[in-house]
């Protein structure tokens, strides 16, 4: 892009004038590109997905209860993340406390106080030795895990990612050495733990980033993100580029999970809906709404299988879709304010929800009828 | 627009603000959503346009010049050396009338600095210089003519401004939308139809769906589940290794799987392939300051013409990895690594499947009993604590991962403070 100057001086106001036609022309641009890009989708969607899994077994009635209830954040648990080892929970509140749990004994083995309030993003480290939090403090820090009860966990806080405003999610990769951030200043940066270094960074969204969440594909090298500016865009770790990005969320997309297989991903929004994207047809090939739903989904999740589809929501309430078919299997209750945050265990025995009540629910099915 | 009552040595940035409010001229604003409220907000970029296109016009007047006081500055720092000392000499002579206040100003502006940390001064002393050489009144112009001062400055800061702050986020988007056009689809039929063959493969091996065996710890609160499935088992459960074969990548993810693909491969003679997959990954996901030295290991190891362990690479890939290895960084070996990698995929993992030991595993592999509920739903067992994964990282594991408490046992509800 060649910067615009002139070799006279003209005057300020035709300078101006010139500068507008600039941004103009790049904008028209801009959308002729996208709407031929939905054409080119369009032409190769022949069939939906509810009409091919008309051949599948509809699901009978879940009973799922709430088997364990995590009570001891003193504010609004905004974000919560599992262990690999399938039963510790790490998760974070409004208050600055990130608390680490053994969600089936229901102790609470670490407690730190964060500098900062509102911590809306902590992250498990794969090895079960590190968690990693941030919030408005703009920063990521990572706090090994010390069993010594004598010892104080602040101490050795390691601070890894610098936003230059809030930080919105974090994930680390398949190690324990690199984090993946998200932030309200619009951009994702992949860390280097050790050094603080940063090792790549993502700009393409025009707002505040949400959320992001890593693919369970065999070259492990993408991660998708959705914003504030409606969009989820697919990234390529190493090249820092935007692969693939789908715009037709009406709100805020607030939470993005990947489908299991990792060849399609769903994304919850203020709009009440949550959508599926499959990235190989690259476009969107499932909405699940419904006219009664009328608040915003905060956090979305799938079942090992991929079958359901787990949302929690503004109205306090989780709804269940048959991520097949399209419909609602279930709608389950428990929390006394809104669901902020919501994932299946690692072996997807039970999912565990953060909500605005201070409290945490694992729940499990009991019964299928 | 001109802003008459510029009082005389009054600070420049209260009247800008003044004037950013105006609601004519003044900067567009916007609300910022902040989680529970919502705040009045202003881009940085529009701030920046704006301030130049509007505000400028107040900053040069002439008897506020920030630019004589930088010179000034500069000059009483700098005793023994004189910079622009023609176009200092001159200004002087423009500007006599005010040349105390300029003086006063600079000493005022150097003495602030003082207060400043030695780093955040020297940043702002060279952002300071790389303006003035940007915006430098052109020699032998009169000063006193606004005009040129501002288009000159405007010129040059607004083009470079709007080009990479204004433009930016729509060359973005025009520069993804282009590759995406290029990007390659698939017919809906055939993706979607992949989600139902998935959700059917999986389903069993879906304890929401379908429920685990023995019983699921949540509901019975016993951890037999966990136990029989853990990393390292004597036996393990077919469902496991029934999950081995639906793809390479979950045979390589569960750590028993790997080992035991380890083991056919030695009777392969293959086994390099997946010790030079595993140390890729190693590379790629390892500790930055280790990289160099990793990757030197791995070019000793298994690339180097004779090596002891060496893969089999076409020399298309080999070159250009070794190449690359003169100057190592983490995605070095990625080409080679996936070439590996899909060579196990398309021929030792299908043979695999077929062989002896698979089979031999999958029929020793035990299928739960599933434990019948319990006749007195109230009487609940003891929930016991495990090993945390942080202490288990310091000492060696224990053998069979039994759940057995470490002076940790947790009752049924009571909520133990730490």
């Amino acid at each position: 892009m060649n910067p615009f100057i002139s070799p006279l001086i003209p005057e300020m106001a035709t300078q101006e004038v010139q500068l507008n036609e600039t941004l103009a022309h790049l904008k028209t641009e801009s959308e002729t590109l996208k709407s031929k890009l939905e054409e080119e989708r369009a032409k190769l969607h022949d069939v939906e997905l509810h009409q091919v899994a008309e051949k599948v077994e509809g699901l009978g009635q879940f009973v799922m209860k709430t088997r364990r209830t995590l009570k001891g954040h003193g504010n609004k648990v905004l974000c919560m993340d599992w262990c690999k080892d399938k039963r510790r929970i790490v998760s974070s509140s409004q208050d600055g406390k990130v608390i680490v749990w053994d969600a089936f004994t229901t102790n609470k083995e670490h407690a730190v106080t964060m500098p900062c309030t509102w911590v809306m993003a902590c992250a498990y480290a794969p090895s079960g030795c590190a968690v990693a939090c941030g919030g408005l403090d703009n920063k990521c820090s990572v706090y090994p895990l010390s069993l010594d009860k004598n010892e104080n966990l602040a101490a050795k806080k390691k601070s890894v990612a610098m936003h230059t405003n809030y930080l919105s999610a974090c994930s680390f990769t398949n190690s324990d050495m690199q984090i993946l951030t998200s932030s309200g200043d619009g951009t994702c940066a992949l860390w280097d733990v050790e050094s603080g270094q940063l090792l790549q960074s993502f700009h393409g969204h025009a707002a505040d980033v949400l959320c992001l969440d890593l693919a369970p594909s065999e070259t492990g090298n993408t991660f998708v993100s959705g914003g504030c500016d409606k969009k989820a865009n697919v990234w390529d770790m190493r090249s820092g580029q935007c692969i693939q990005s789908f715009e037709t969320h009406e709100s805020d997309i607030n939470s993005v999970r990947y489908y299991p297989s990792g060849d399609a991903f769903a994304s919850g929004s203020d709009d009440a809906t949550c959508r599926l994207y499959d990235l190989r047809a690259d476009r969107e090939v499932a909405i699940y709404s419904k006219e009664s739903i009328i608040f915003g989904v905060s956090s979305v999740d799938f079942s090992l299988s991929g079958r359901l589809l787990f949302g929690g929501y503004n109205d306090y309430t989780i709804n269940v879709w048959d991520v097949l078919k399209g419909t609602r299997v279930s709608i389950l209750f428990g929390h006394e304010n809104r669901v902020s945050t919501l994932r299946v265990s690692p072996d997807g025995t039970a999912f565990c929800t953060g909500s605005w009540d201070h409290t945490l629910r694992v729940r499990a099915i009991c019964s299928l009828i | 627009m001109t802003i008459n009552t510029l009082a005389k040595g009054g600070s420049v940035f209260i009247i800008l603000i003044v004037a950013m409010q105006d609601p004519d001229m003044g900067m567009k604003m916007r609300n910022q959503r902040l989680l529970i409220t919502v705040i009045p907000m202003v881009k940085g970029v529009e701030f920046l346009l704006w301030f130049l296109t509007e505000a400028l016009h107040v900053v040069l007047r002439p008897d506020e010049t920030p630019y004589p006081i930088y010179l000034a500055k500069k000059n009483i720092r700098k005793q023994g050396e004189r910079w622009n000392m023609k176009g200092y000499s001159l200004l002087h002579k423009r500007i006599n009338h005010t040349w105390d206040f300029v003086v006063m100003q600079a000493r005022e502006q150097l003495r602030a600095s003082k207060q400043r940390r030695k780093a955040d001064r020297i940043v702002l002393e060279c952002q300071e210089q790389a303006y003035w050489l940007i915006n430098r009144p052109p020699r032998g112009k009169n000063i006193y003519n606004l005009d040129p001062r501002c288009t000159t400055a405007l010129n040059v800061y607004d083009s470079l401004l709007c080009v990479h702050l204004c433009f930016r986020p729509f060359c973005l988007q025009i520069e993804t939308s282009k590759r995406a056009l290029g990007r390659n689809r698939v017919k809906s039929s055939i993706c979607l139809e992949s989600f139902t063959k998935y959700s059917e493969q999986y389903q069993n091996h879906d304890p929401i769906m379908q429920g685990c065996l023995p019983s699921n710890p949540w509901i019975s609160d016993d951890t037999a589940h966990w136990t029989m499935n853990s990393e390292m088992v004597p036996v393990p459960t077919r469902l496991r290794v029934e999950r081995w074969s639906f793809s390479f990548m979950e045979l390589l993810n569960d750590v028993m799987g790997r080992k035991e693909f380890m083991t056919y491969l030695e009777k392969e003679f293959s086994a390099e392939n997946l010790c030079f997959w595993q140390a890729c990954e190693d590379i790629r996901h390892g500790e930055s300051s280790k990289i160099i030295e990793k990757v030197e290991e791995v070019y000793k190891n298994f690339l180097a013409p004779g090596a002891a362990r060496w893969v089999n690479i076409d020399s298309k890939t080999m070159d250009k990895t070794l190449e690359g290895i003169k100057h190592p960084h983490r995605f070095v070996m990625d080409d080679a690594q996936m070439h590996i990698y899909f060579l196990m995929k398309k021929d030792s993992y299908p043979r695999y499947l077929k062989s002896e030991l698979y089979k031999n595993m999958l029929a020793k592999a035990i299928v739960p009993q599933e434990t019948k509920k319990s006749v007195f739903p109230f009487m609940r067992r003891q929930r016991h604590a495990s090993p945390s994964p942080a202490q288990a990282a310091s000492q060696t594991p224990p053998e069979g991962g039994r759940a057995k408490g470490a002076g940790q046992a947790g009752t049924n509800s009571a909520v133990q403070q730490n």
